[in-house]
């Protein structure tokens, strides 16, 4: 090797049980000790040029296990002593439990986070209700110009993908619709299909996801970017809410948007499930409007629009939530969004289940 | 206190119209602790990063150890840079290790050390540093600023460098701490023969550790020397510095402690 930081390489050789060393004894030339070199009763180091603290920790570690250590020059000696003195002391381990013990540990910790997680959203859903009466009480520490910024935001800037989104979803319904529909001569009831399904069900769920993953990573960013910076503590020192200047606005803007995305959404894809059906089908557009308007219940866009607010304010509270808790290194900042994402995304979809449940059960 | 380890010779430095440095000149010797004083802006930080290959000068010459770093490159030039250590402002750890495995990645560049030999030296590395046991299994997000500066101490130590540069190294410290860690440094300088170049602010740290102290003002070096030295120089900026309050406060408890 031409590395010049091995001026001196190392040479060793062992006689009457004696480690003899010369040359230079670095972290470098550590691994250059002979074999059976961990064996001798003694090390000798008269020839030793340049001692570093590897060097000295392999002394010292032979030194404990019993062997001599010969011919330190002075200064070399000062630096084993340094090294001595700064080795460290472990502290005592904690006795490792056995293994089912540390399963059981393991199982009961996570289902207390998991429990003190749901304790934590209900906790930001009763700050966010708070802040809103607190602003219908105060109207003056209402932040009405960060609404219509996050409304922007989080509402007008997701019309183009959600309108889209829903488009396609209609023409892929009418699509795969008719193919079946067509089996029974029934091709007519691709109408009743696309409407059902987009308005009630398909239309504003598949929003709520978009918007989970495009709205709850922002918020997770923008607040927790704040966070980070200690912007939050700060606000708080100068008097100011966090609740009301940061939460509020958010959560509030979505559960503005999210039903008029979820309008939007719905508009879209009729319209695509009808032109699909024309084209497919030959159903002509005046004709599937009378069907819609004749067949399809009024209800079913209740239903479809009654979920928005909901999904509206899980995906902000989770997604502040998670802004939160972002700790002071970039890495938390990361590794909440995505968290935020994945849980906004799932628990819009639990709570859809669950409203099936409740439509169904009260008839709707 | 004979050979330069590190020399500098008509620097220039520039960032769009602004010139930083111009026609700067600075040396270090071996085994010294050279601290380098100036107002905010004076490009203190950009001559460490300059002397350390961060930062391309727009003329001049840089030598460590007597070879030309611009002239360096590949194998040479990292050969070079395991001579040296660098500890950087809020100590630059990387967030997603460790301490312990922080001051084993320098340690990982060599070859045929056993992970468990790595382990212990880092172990030892980051004890030398003055950070305790419980420390070596903490992420830097769960020190304090203290800690971090020590964990990146351990870490520019790692391979036992002969040149450590130190950026502010005390800034942020509690008075307590900063004269440990003032401390540490000689305790580490006497014991590994370091060269030390610091970027420094504290007035009490140049007491404490500095050997010769180097002040940039107007884009160069004005003047080097010890701190009886720069008592008597007569520049304003540089007399306001050492005789303003705050020095007067710290070379009295200084004096005091003597």
């Amino acid at each position: 090797m031409t590395d010049p930081i091995q001026k001196n390489a190392l040479t060793a050789s062992i006689a009457d049980g004696v480690l003899r060393l010369k040359g230079d004894f670095t972290v470098w030339t550590l691994h250059d000790l002979p074999a059976g070199a961990d064996e001798t009763s003694g090390i000798d180091l008269s020839e030793v040029y340049h001692l570093d603290t590897a060097g000295a920790w392999y002394l010292l570690g032979r030194e404990s296990a019993g062997a001599r250590i010969e011919g330190l020059s002075g200064g070399q000696a000062g630096f084993v002593d340094m090294v001595r003195n700064a080795r460290p002391e472990p502290d005592p381990e904690a006795p490792a439990l056995k293994s089912w013990r540390a399963l059981l540990e393991r199982t009961g910790r996570r289902v207390v986070e998991a429990l003190g997680y749901a304790r934590e959203l209900a906790e930001y859903q009763g700050r966010f209700l708070a802040a809103v009466g607190r602003a219908i009480r105060h109207p003056r520490d209402f932040r009405f110009t960060s609404l219509v910024y996050h409304c922007q935001e989080t509402g007008m800037r997701a019309v183009p993908i959600v309108a889209l989104m829903s488009f396609l979803i209609g023409v892929v319904l009418a699509f795969q619709g008719s193919m079946q529909l067509q089996r029974f001569g029934a091709e007519i009831f691709v109408i009743d299909l696309i409407a059902v399904s987009v308005l009630r069900e398909l239309g504003i769920l598949l929003t709520a996801i978009i918007v989970a993953g495009r709205t709850a990573s922002a918020l997770t960013a923008s607040i927790g970017s704040m966070k980070m910076n200690e912007e939050v503590d700060a606000m708080r020192t100068l008097g100011l809410d966090p609740d009301m200047v940061l939460i509020l606005p958010r959560v509030l803007a979505l559960i503005i948007t999210l039903p008029i995305l979820g309008l939007i959404s719905n508009l879209f894809g009729l319209f695509g499930g009808a032109l699909m059906s024309w084209i497919e089908l030959g159903i002509s557009p005046s004709m599937f409007k009378y069907r819609l308007l004749a067949d399809i219940s009024v209800d079913h866009v209740i239903v479809g629009l009654s979920k928005a607010p909901v999904f509206a304010m899980i995906i902000g509270v989770i997604g502040c939530h998670a802004g939160m808790k972002v700790g002071k290194d970039a890495e938390s900042l990361g590794a909440q969004t995505s968290t935020a994402v994945v849980a906004a995304i799932f628990a819009v979809i639990v709570a859809d289940a669950l409203f099936s449940i409740f439509f169904a059960e009260i008839g709707l | 206190m004979t050979e330069n380890v590190i020399e500098v010779r008509g620097l220039r430095n520039q960032f769009g119209r602004h010139v930083v440095h111009d026609q700067l000149d600075l040396d270090i010797r071996r085994g010294e602790i050279l601290g380098v004083v100036g107002g905010s802006g004076t490009g203190k930080s950009v001559l460490l990063r300059t002397i350390v290959g961060l930062n391309r000068p727009a003329a001049g010459t840089v030598r460590v150890f007597g070879q030309d770093l611009k002239t360096l490159s590949g194998f040479a030039r990292e050969a070079i840079e395991r001579r040296w250590g660098v500890m950087f402002q809020n100590g630059a750890l990387f967030s997603s290790l460790s301490v312990r495995e922080n001051v084993e990645v320098p340690l990982q560049a060599i070859p045929g050390l056993s992970p468990e030999s790595r382990k212990a030296l880092a172990e030892l590395k980051v004890s030398m540093a003055g950070l305790p046991w419980l420390a070596n299994e903490k992420y830097p997000s769960d020190l304090s600023g203290g800690m971090k500066k020590r964990a990146g101490l351990a870490r520019a130590l790692a391979l036992d460098p002969e040149i450590v540069f130190l950026d502010e190294p005390t800034a942020g410290l509690d008075p307590i701490g900063a004269d440990a860690f003032d401390h540490l440094i000689v305790e580490l300088r006497d014991a590994l023969n370091l060269s030390v170049f610091m970027v420094t602010h504290d007035l009490d740290t140049l007491h404490a550790c500095c050997d010769r102290i180097a002040v940039l003002a107007e884009k160069r070096v004005l003047t080097t020397g010890t701190m009886a030295d720069m008592l008597k120089v007569d520049h304003p900026w540089v007399h306001e510095y050492f005789h303003g309050p705050r020095a007067r406060a710290a070379t009295t408890t200084e004096r005091g402690k003597e």
